[in-house]
């Protein structure tokens, strides 16, 4: 059983449809003491960062438990910038801190006074994957693939990052150590190429 | 490359799809479900549903053509067409809905806009715009009228200036249709489209008028579009998605294929 965490950022519906589509089943914990029994731990989300401290030190504390067990972790869109450092998006709520870094707002002003004209922000709609190392995660995704984004804020580029795209800036499109992974992107929303992902997480477990 | 969207439009009413369609090998023309799934294999980018006859009565009705549709894709889902209330876009978020798209309802209480960029993301919220070419004042200055309840009613409002209030509102993309050119199959407007992209930030749709892949490759060059909406087209046409991407592909225009 995949634990579909909650904490109150947009919808889960489409994330759990998608793992029923690829025989995974999940539910959704209703306090932190019932993520032991998770085989597997999602972290969704949509929205803004600031949802993330509904994720009380109760779930932290869980979720870095299991984490220390071996159990894989997944964290999606929000759910991926939770798991570095932090976010321009609010200051002074804390990520959990597995990767090294803090997320940046993609349409700040560029450094570049040749750069072109701004960028619109939300980063909307199908970009590229430059796949920079192999990992379980994108096991079997093509280089140059293209998964569906929806995103104001990104992740910088680390030494764990398992998938790079560019939207202006190179940014972190998908991450893996161990057995914690994550994807900027949404894989319930990116066709074949996105079940293949959720399949190559799920088949860990 | 960020890539420029494809989107079906898929127009229901009582749970069938109403713009004609022809696709052959779809045993039931007009079940939205199975044409979703036949535009998902020939590569469409998203999906809108627009519930053309959406009363609060229609609301169950609606919510299963969406969990039905959603069941057979793995697509950005956007659900328009009578969302007047937190609730109604509530219903259809839960029955699988990624975004909503609202219309007449933003026009007579804009706060909703905000209420549910808050509660779902912005990238959640769609406004959409109906609007046409005027000449107003004595200038014959050019102004593009926006009107509520599906063109029927004149909403004092500039679509450039509604786009920019909207955005600030917190709307995450903007679906923006000529009422001059829907239905015409002569083009998008891409005089319209180009000033409202212009003046905001946030992605573009643009719909009315397709006709031909030629008046895509417009839209996404004049049109400053960031994305194209069609219904008519890929019903009727025997041509595909996969065949207008690869049209596009070829005029350098960057598509996801």
């Amino acid at each position: 059983m995949i634990a579909l965490v909650d904490y109150g950022a947009g919808n889960l519906t489409s994330v759990r449809k998608a793992l029923n589509a690829i025989g995974a089943s999940t539910w959704t914990p209703a306090v932190a003491g019932e993520l032991g029994r998770a085989h597997g731990i999602i972290v969704p989300g949509v929205g803004h960062f600031d949802s993330t401290r509904a994720l009380t030190a109760e779930w932290r504390t869980a979720i870095r438990t299991m984490v220390d067990d071996g159990v894989p972790l997944l964290g999606i869109c929000v759910g991926l910038q939770w798991l570095f450092e932090g976010s321009e998006e609010a200051p002074g709520a804390e990520g959990l801190c597995v990767f090294r870094g803090s997320c940046f707002n993609l349409g700040a002003p560029s450094p570049k006074p040749q750069a072109p004209s701004p960028l619109k922000v939300p980063h909307v709609g199908w970009n590229s994957l430059v796949i920079n190392r192999s990992s379980r995660l994108m096991g079997g995704v093509n280089n140059g693939s293209q998964v569906y984004f929806t995103h104001s804020y990104a992740a910088p580029v680390i030494d764990d990052t398992a998938a790079i795209c560019e939207y202006g800036v190179p940014f972190t499109a998908a991450v893996e150590r161990g057995n914690v992974s994550a994807v900027q992107f949404h894989p319930e929303k990116s066709s074949e190429t996105g079940l293949r992902i959720l399949r190559n997480w799920a088949h860990a477990l | 490359m960020l890539s420029k969207r494809i989107i079906a439009c898929l127009d229901v009413r009582d749970g069938k799809v109403v713009k004609g369609v022809n696709f052959e090998g779809l045993r039931d023309a007009g079940d939205p479900a199975a044409l979703a799934r036949r535009y998902n294999v020939e590569g469409i980018d998203e999906v809108v549903i627009l519930d053309v006859t959406a009363t609060i009565e229609s609301r169950q009705a609606r919510a299963h053509t969406i969990a039905a549709v959603a069941a057979e894709i793995f697509l950005p889902l956007t659900v328009g067409g009578g969302i007047r209330t937190e609730e109604d876009a509530a219903a259809a978020i839960e029955a699988g809905a990624d975004k909503v798209s609202l219309n007449t309802a933003a026009l007579s209480n804009p706060d909703l806009i905000t209420t549910l960029a808050k509660r779902y993301g912005s990238q959640a919220v769609i406004v959409a715009i109906d609007a046409k070419h005027v000449e107003a004042g004595l200038q014959s200055r050019l102004r593009y009228e926006v009107f509520a309840r599906s063109g029927q009613s004149i909403a004092n409002r500039d679509a450039v200036e509604w786009a920019r209030e909207a955005t600030d509102r917190g709307a995450g993309e903007i679906l923006l249709t000529s009422i001059d050119r829907d239905g015409t199959k002569a083009g998008f407007d891409c005089a319209m489209t180009a000033a409202v992209s212009d003046a905001v930030n946030i992605p573009v749709i643009a719909s009315g008028g397709a006709g031909t892949f030629e008046h895509f490759a417009e839209v996404f060059g004049a049109g400053h579009a960031d994305a194209a909406l069609a219904a008519s087209i890929f019903h009727f046409n025997e041509r595909s998605v996969r065949e207008l991407k690869d049209f596009l592909a070829e005029r350098g225009v960057p598509v996801r294929k």
